[in-house]
């Protein structure tokens, strides 16, 4: 496949060359907010991956449901969260996407249809099942869509929820960003088996396996698969072979499990400017639309940050709401 | 007024909803068409298909977590785990997600789940089939839990339980499933945290529950005829828990009894002997006791297990004992 020929249109490039920008961005920000103790419990950044999110949540739209896992803020980003309330919330405000209940793992918007992140790994899998199972049933052309990585493929959920969304041809996308590590366990060290893509022969689903650092190709085999969900034709397990550049969470060491060189090489495989390149290369940008990104991107994140710091604390008099729904049943 | 089983008016409510909301979908091993295990969904598949009649693999933490999504985009799943023993292996899914789910999201998410199986010890059903559980979600925040004793419990309990919006577990005790009571024909749902007082008395107040809520009776039946005034109230929800018939009770009768099959430990006993001695400690005339079963598994054969579960010759001699105090 040629490189034009997995890019979509002009004006599609420049959004997906933005979104994966307004991630990279707001991560890095995040980073130095933990660094200046802003950030008062776990911070775990999408930085090398965003391709995927961006090049997946591109064909979604609010009503279609995203799970996500502890390293999801790109997820949500990608789904329509501004990145205020993602600041806002990993700050522990009133105004983050959570309220200030969720901080960098529990990030909900429904109203985008975030439907949460979690700190466990592999619920996702099987809650994004659940979403196709309800559009099924009410006979709705959305989808859900499951974000987890190489950890939790050796998970009973992921065995388990694959097996029950292709078995009902559930209009589900699994996402798997394999970023050869799980928090600092090596994949390959798990398993006998280091591919994801191909297990999806065991359960008879579509598995296809991409560059996850190449946002054209993510996109094009999103779209592909997230079209023939919503036709009826059942889930698809997509591979994306990725890696996070930044340590498992923010403030731990990054040693001792990878090398340098590694890190490095997988530095120079960086999607953002690798798409930057494509689309000038193709001729679907120039410099100076790609330096207005930019400047509207920073521009973005530093009201962003400013939001954030200048919010409320939610009110704890509030602690004890929703434990129930207020219609309840009592 | 008709007399049904307490499994026919559990089968009654859900297929009036069933019938009356779409959305409703019963997932399980073999709720099919064979109808479940305890006949909890017979003939629901020839009217509603196999999407809301859905049997599942044997996988309960997978299809517990996707009906953990699918209750929060729009439907509202039941699950029937036949023997809530099973549930357990769906723990994660349970407290980590489904119990926290409105919470996280700020109330944004509704968690309208129905978890339901059946409990107790009993027909030498041993320990993996014997469990009832219920302190256990009674302890976790975001758990409504419905313990119904008789036919017409079932049926109002059940009816409130699929028209919430909060996850619910729905315990039927084996040993009551064949039960039969007046169930009414017209439209009727029970609130939950609403205590039913079964037997007014005067001399002393039971709390029981599930299948010690019968036995009771027939003991305050027999003690009656000596002139022991028992008065026996049915929580009948463990969550929301009614405290106040409860007090309301011992302040008449001034003893405290409670009689649950299951373990003592952080169960419900622990739980109403601290809210009453903490509200009404003047209104008490004695010690507060419980009547548990044995804190141990269940065992199969016949003589071993009818040692863990109390029975009437029990209570009889544990409320005398109370009375004496």
């Amino acid at each position: 496949m040629s490189t034009s020929a997995v890019l979509p249109d002009k004006d599609t490039c420049l959004a997906l060359y933005r979104q994966m920008l307004v991630i990279r961005r707001c991560e890095e920000q995040l980073a130095r907010s933990y660094q200046a103790g802003l950030i008062p419990g776990a911070c775990h950044t999408y930085v090398g991956e965003e391709a995927i999110a961006t090049g997946v949540c591109a064909h979604l739209n609010d009503d279609d449901a995203v799970f996500s896992t502890h390293r999801g803020h790109g997820h949500a980003l990608a789904k329509g969260v501004p990145p205020k309330e993602l600041i806002a919330e990993l700050f522990g405000k009133a105004t983050g996407c959570s309220q200030g209940r969720g901080g960098s793992m529990h990030l909900f918007s429904p109203q985008v249809g975030m439907m949460g992140t979690s700190g466990i790994v592999g619920p996702c899998i099987l809650q994004a099942a659940g979403a196709g199972y309800s559009f099924k049933l009410l006979g709705v052309p959305k989808v859900g869509v499951a974000f987890f990585g190489d950890g939790a493929v050796a998970n009973g959920a992921f065995h388990e929820g694959i097996n029950l969304a292709t078995n009902w041809q559930l209009p589900v996308l699994f996402v798997c960003e394999n970023n050869l590590y799980a928090t600092e366990v090596a994949f390959v060290d798990t398993t006998r088996n280091p591919q994801v893509a191909n297990r999806a022969a065991a359960y008879g689903l579509p598995g296809i396996a991409v560059d996850g650092n190449d946002v054209g190709e993510v996109y094009a085999v999103a779209g592909e698969a997230i079209t023939r969900a919503r036709q009826g034709g059942g889930p698809t397990l997509i591979e994306c072979k990725t890696y996070r550049t930044r340590p498992h969470a923010e403030g731990m060491r990054d040693g001792g499990y990878r090398s340098t060189e590694e890190i490095d090489e997988w530095k120079e495989r960086d999607p953002i400017p690798a798409f930057a390149r494509k689309l000038l290369e193709a001729g679907h940008a120039r410099q100076e639309e790609l330096d207005a990104i930019t400047a509207d991107v920073t521009a973005l994140i530093a009201e962003a940050l400013q939001f954030a710091h200048d919010s409320p604390w939610p009110d704890p008099a509030t602690v004890a709401d929703h434990v129930f729904s207020q219609r309840g049943g009592a | 007024m008709p007399e049904l089983t307490y499994v026919e008016a559990a089968h009654q409510a859900l297929a009036e909803e069933m019938a009356r909301d779409e959305t409703i979908f019963v997932v399980g091993e073999g709720i099919g068409p064979r109808g479940g295990n305890f006949n909890t969904t017979t003939g629901l598949f020839d009217l509603y298909g196999p999407e809301r009649l859905r049997d599942t693999p044997i996988c309960e933490r997978g299809f517990v977590g996707l009906c953990a999504g699918a209750a929060m985009t729009g439907t509202r799943p039941v699950v029937d785990f036949m023997f809530l023993d099973f549930i357990l292996d769906a723990f994660g899914e349970l407290i980590n997600q489904i119990a926290k789910m409105q919470y996280m999201s700020s109330g944004r998410l509704k968690m309208p789940i129905v978890l339901r199986g059946c409990i107790g010890v009993g027909g030498a059903a041993a320990t993996h089939h014997s469990g009832n559980y219920y302190p256990i979600f009674t302890h976790l925040p975001g758990f409504k839990v419905a313990v119904p004793s008789n036919p017409y419990d079932a049926k109002g309990l059940l009816k409130t339980a699929l028209r919430g919006d909060d996850p619910v577990l729905f315990l039927e005790h084996k040993s009551l499933l064949n039960t039969r009571g007046e169930v009414p024909e017209e439209e009727y749902a029970i609130p939950f945290g609403q205590a039913a007082v079964c037997r007014r008395g005067e001399h002393l107040t039971v709390v029981a529950l599930t299948t010690m809520v019968p036995e009771t009776l027939q003991v305050a039946e027999t003690l009656s005829g000596e002139g022991i005034s028992v008065e026996v109230i049915d929580p009948r929800t463990t969550s929301p828990l009614d405290i106040d018939t409860v007090l309301e009770s011992v302040h008449r009768t001034g003893r405290l009894l409670i009689a649950d099959e299951t373990f003592a430990p952080c169960g419900m006993g622990a739980e109403i002997a601290a809210a009453v001695v903490d509200r009404a400690f003047d209104d008490l005339d004695a010690p507060v006791r419980r009547l548990n079963g044995a804190h141990v598994p269940t065992p199969y054969s016949a003589p071993l297990e009818a040692a863990v579960a109390p029975n009437r010759e029990d209570l009889e001699r544990a409320i005398r004992d109370l009375m004496a105090e």
